[in-house]
């Protein structure tokens, strides 16, 4: 073997600014497209159980729609094809800032938002449906009755699967470098075509990469603890 | 027994092809408590959950109230605010306290303020004797305290009618006496009470009337006198001599 590793190359030069500004905008990028994917996954994966037919079969359409093309052909579309669709004024607006950045937010916001869709409708289907009845025969409207009782107890028994899922999106993220936002794995392929210094850099990018995930995977872990239902954590840790 | 709480008329429903409710007449007067039996599957629970709208009719209308459940249109949420249901499951919510739970309704619904919720809640809790385990979680009580904080929410909306279906059934035998007591208790004050339970005991001490159901139908009415000691039917024979050899 004569590659003649040069780790001086991730500090010396821009690489490090490169690498910073990769890692913003990686965390800019999966953080607006989370907000999405969780707002669309709560409203599609509560419709999806909602006892009013047309609206199930909207929440439905959703999910199979956007679930069942690839992550990259929503990239392509949502930077190529939507923005020729809009007025003329916001067509402007839109290559004036950052146009791939909103692309590639859309993109992963709505993908992940059919598969998050998912996850939180197992999570509703796992509440009996007497707690629902029990709701609405108090009073409660079905809109409160999801409010008020069924999300709240469907979002604590979803923290692990929806961790998972929120994992998915950052290390997706990535795939939005092929509409050139500057994000981390971005900036690793620039350091890399400026040292050729390919294993520093994907190290580099690997590291960052995973340092994120255990710390997300960490903080859930926390907060799956601070909001468990009593008497449902005690069961799981004891089965 | 002078207005009428609850009636229904030429009430049918279907479940696909099973006719579970076949042309049900009965009036249920205000304050008067009601105790529906019957062998399982013979649509109880069916009829008690069309009377707050949890089950649509087919044919036929439930007046509540005044209200008829089955005209297009009707405002759910506010006759149910008149109608207490306890379930047999208890069906409390395990991310709220005990307190939070009976505070819910009157908060969301009837926006009362949350100081006098919880005075409220409060209340009721010392009412069904479970003034010690307000900051509980349903997971931390028994199933016979659970059951009485079921009652204890369903009162906190101040209804009308309250509907029990099989409120014991799921409970341990030492537990079933607590409940009934709640209930007999509240029956005493005059609530107007529909309850599907086979607790005979109960029966013959608080119901004024017994409906006794077989496949859909109001087989015979009368009396827990009546209907304990001489049954009319040959179907309610049947049934009494089952329950009772248990
Ligand atoms: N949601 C439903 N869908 C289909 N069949 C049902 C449903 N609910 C009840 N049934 C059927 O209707 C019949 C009456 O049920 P139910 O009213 O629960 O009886 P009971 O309370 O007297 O035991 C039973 O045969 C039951 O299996
Ligand atoms: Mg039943």
């Amino acid at each position: 073997m004569n590659y003649a590793f040069k780790w001086s190359v991730l500090w010396s030069g821009q690489s490090g600014a490169w690498l910073l500004q990769g890692l913003i905008t990686t965390l800019e990028l999966s953080a607006v497209a989370w907000l999405i994917a969780v707002a669309l996954g709560i409203l599609s994966g509560a419709l999806r159980t909602v006892p009013f037919r047309p609206l199930r079969w909207l929440a439905t359409f959703y999910v199979e729609f956007f679930r069942n093309v690839p992550l990259l052909v929503w990239m392509f579309f949502w930077y190529f094809a939507v923005p020729p669709l809009l007025p003329r004024p916001a067509q402007d607006w839109v290559f004036n800032h950052g146009a791939e950045f909103w692309a590639g937010t859309a993109a992963l916001g709505v993908y992940h938002g059919a598969r998050m869709s998912e996850v939180i409708r197992s999570g509703i289907g796992a509440i009996p449906r007497t707690q629902f009845e029990a709701s609405v025969a108090m009073g409660l409207t079905t809109f409160q009755a999801y409010r008020l009782v069924i999300l709240p107890v469907a979002l604590r028994l979803i923290v692990p699967p929806g961790t998972n899922e929120s994992l998915n999106l950052l290390k997706n993220s990535s795939v939005a470098l092929t509409i050139s936002v500057a994000e981390l794995t971005f900036q690793t392929r620039q350091i890399e075509t400026y040292t050729a210094k390919a294993i520093e850099a994907l190290t580099a990018g690997t590291l960052i990469y995973l340092v994120l995930c255990l710390s997300i995977a960490t903080i859930m872990a926390r907060v799956e603890r601070a909001y468990a239902i009593p008497g449902l954590i005690s069961r799981t840790q004891a089965g | 027994m002078a207005e009428t709480a609850i009636r229904f008329s030429g009430v049918n429903k279907w479940f696909g092809k099973l006719h579970v409710l076949r042309e049900i007449n009965l009036a249920i007067g205000a304050g008067e408590v009601v105790v529906v039996c019957g062998p399982s599957g013979s649509g109880k629970s069916t009829l008690i959950r069309t009377v707050n709208g949890l089950e649509r009719v087919q044919g036929g209308d439930v007046v509540v109230l005044g209200e008829s459940i089955a005209r297009r249109g009707v405002n759910l949420p506010a006759l149910r605010t008149r109608v207490g249901m306890v379930f047999q499951s208890f069906n409390l919510f395990p991310h709220m306290t005990a307190l939070e739970n009976i505070m819910l309704a009157p908060m969301k619904v009837k926006r009362v303020a949350r100081p006098e919720a919880e005075k409220l809640a409060r209340a009721l809790l010392e009412r069904v004797g479970l003034r010690e385990k307000a900051a509980n979680y349903p997971a931390n009580l028994s199933g016979g305290q659970q059951q009485r904080v079921a009652i204890a929410r369903a009162l906190a909306m101040q209804p009308r009618i309250m509907l029990f279906d099989e409120p014991t059934s799921a409970l341990d035998p030492e537990m079933i006496n607590e409940v009934l007591d709640v209930m007999t208790s509240l029956a005493r004050e005059g609530m107007t009470m529909m309850c599907v339970t086979h607790e005979m005991g109960f029966a013959r001490r608080v119901a004024h009337r017994v409906v006794f159901m077989d496949e859909g139908q109001v087989v015979e009415e009368g009396t827990p006198d009546e209907f304990f000691r001489a049954p009319k039917s040959d179907r309610g024979k049947q049934f009494l001599s089952k329950i009772l050899t248990h």
